[in-house]
């Protein structure tokens, strides 16, 4: 046990693993609260069809050579959730059908053009790296923290500040719409928000593992909890635990930290299940 | 009996076609009327436009006076997503508060107590912390009546209200408007449940693709418009 916290000394003596745990934390928490509107408004996919559209701008990004790609990445996929959202409404093509449609050739086209045009020898390493997460999140340097830290209180304000109208628009829309709530306008601010949420988010776990990042927490939570409120709390509690105990375990059995986080959300998820089926089953 | 709506004429629809025409109606204070018509009759189309959420295409809605479309209360269709929606009912009920509220993010005293006072007049206070989901349908609709009522309390417009109730959480509900429009509520129900609308409506406004009738609800049943609607619905009943 000893050495075990001496390990994590050692670990926590550098500044990049600070940084590093700061940054998961941040994000973990955004990515939880948001989540929750997510899954009830049946947008569980969103998520995951945008962080494939952040991997294919990521590659164009890369092949253009730009030596700054938030540049890129980070105006095609806050484009792309309005679009999405907004063939959700009239579409010829249905919400999750256009989702899948824009993720999977995001994806593909990608993968195409890293292959294409390689950037480094090692393609399949770069394309792991940016699917699941690479060693990058612990190459932070203080600008990258900052620009996470401020992202994630921007976020953060946004969500407490529109806590009841976010509720009251996730619950009944036509009856928000009635009441004169500008629904379209906080739709709009969810899609955005969850955008910049991915983006940053890639870095850390990877296009194909954010959406467990947003689903999970908030899926656990409502196994045992009945308000939006307590959902909403313990959804962002699970979440910072999950974040926490993935990127320490990581360290000590140097396994992936976005991989170890997700399995540490994935066991919370089927924790509650159980517990929720032995609690209500009687009913 | 001051007028709150005034639909002169009026067309709706959207820019490729007109859904329904030849509106004309008058809404007065104390009023319970109910829209009577056939899927894809336009009712849901008449609904947005009296909510102001959608223009007319031609001819003129008018709210009168200080009365506007802010102050109806809307008790919209449920939808799937709120069937397994963790919330709890004081949660819901206050939600109907925020349209007074403008940008201020969170609720004050004020709104908690008018939350509470209509629960109260619902006869739902002893549901305040149980979870939504897990309530019958016919208390849902209570919730939902309550919240409708936060947001607004001289006019409610129910959409198909008792749809998927059980005959005595129907008759119950029915009651429940009854009551909330001897106090002096005007009630707009959209139905296509005709024995109940001339049982409890003072007027009854039947759309198809066109105005077929308005008026007061012994006028209607002595109507063709009327007759033939009757008549159909016996048969289907048989």
């Amino acid at each position: 046990m000893n050495e075990l916290i001496s390990t994590l000394q050692y670990y926590f003596s550098f500044p990049f693993v600070r940084y590093a745990l700061i940054v998961v934390l941040l994000i973990a928490l955004c990515s939880s609260l948001l989540g929750v509107s997510l899954v009830l408004k049946r947008f569980s996919f969103l998520g995951d069809g945008l962080s494939h559209v952040a991997f294919g701008a990521m590659a164009v990004a890369a092949v253009t050579g730009i030596t700054n790609r938030m540049i890129i990445i980070l105006p095609v996929t806050v484009l792309s959730a309005v679009l999405l959202l907004r063939t959700g409404q009239n579409a010829k093509i249905k919400g999750d059908a256009s989702i899948a449609v824009i993720s999977v050739g995001a994806l593909a086209v990608g993968y195409m053009l890293m292959n294409l045009f390689p950037v480094s020898s090692n393609i399949s390493a770069d394309v792991c790296g940016s699917l699941f997460g690479s060693t990058s999140i612990l190459t932070l340097d203080k600008s990258d923290v900052w620009l996470c830290f401020i992202m994630s209180l921007i976020v953060l304000a946004a969500f407490v500040l529109f806590y009841n109208k976010i509720f009251s628009v996730t619950f009944d829309e036509s009856f928000s719409k009635a009441t004169g709530i500008n629904s379209d306008g906080y739709n709009l601010m969810i899609a955005v928000i969850t955008a910049v949420i991915i983006v940053i988010a890639m870095n850390l776990v990877g296009s194909l593992l954010i959406s467990a990042l947003i689903i999970f927490p908030a899926l656990s939570a409502m196994r045992l909890f009945k308000s939006f409120k307590s959902v909403t709390i313990c959804s962002a509690v699970i979440s910072v635990i999950c974040a926490g105990s993935g990127i320490i375990m990581s360290l000590i059995f140097s396994t992936p930290v976005g991989a170890t986080i997700v399995a540490a959300d994935l066991a919370v998820f089927l924790l509650f299940s159980a517990v929720s089926s032995v609690m209500f089953r009687k009913r | 009996m001051s007028e709150q709506i005034i639909c002169r004429n009026a067309a709706l629809g959207y820019e490729d076609g007109i859904v329904t025409e030849g509106l004309n109606f008058t809404v007065s204070s104390g009023d319970y009327l109910c829209i009577l018509g056939e899927n894809g009759s336009g009712k849901s189309t008449l609904i947005k436009a009296l909510l102001g959420l959608k223009p007319q295409v031609s001819g003129e809605i008018k709210w009168c006076g200080d009365f506007s479309a802010r102050d109806i209360g809307y008790l919209p269709q449920q939808t799937p997503v709120q069937r397994d929606f963790p919330a709890s009912v004081k949660e819901i009920v206050l939600s109907g508060c925020l349209s007074k509220m403008g940008f201020r993010p969170f609720y004050r005293a004020a709104e908690k107590k008018l939350a509470l006072d209509t629960m109260k007049q619902l006869g739902i206070e002893a549901l305040e912390n149980r979870c939504y989901r897990e309530l019958s349908g016919g208390q849902q609709q209570r919730v939902l009546l309550a919240r409708a009522l936060c947001a607004a309390s001289k006019m409610l417009l129910l959409d198909e209200p008792v749809t998927g109730l059980d005959p005595h959480a129907q008759t119950e509900l029915y009651e429940l408007v009854a009551k909330l429009n001897r106090s002096g509520i005007s009630i707009i129900m959209v139905s296509h449940d005709i024995s109940s609308a001339v049982k409890y409506a003072s007027h009854i406004l039947h759309i198809s693709k066109k105005q077929l009738f308005f008026g007061a609800t012994a006028d209607y049943l002595g109507s063709s418009a009327g007759r033939k609607f009757l008549e159909s619905e016996d048969k289907r009943d048989e």
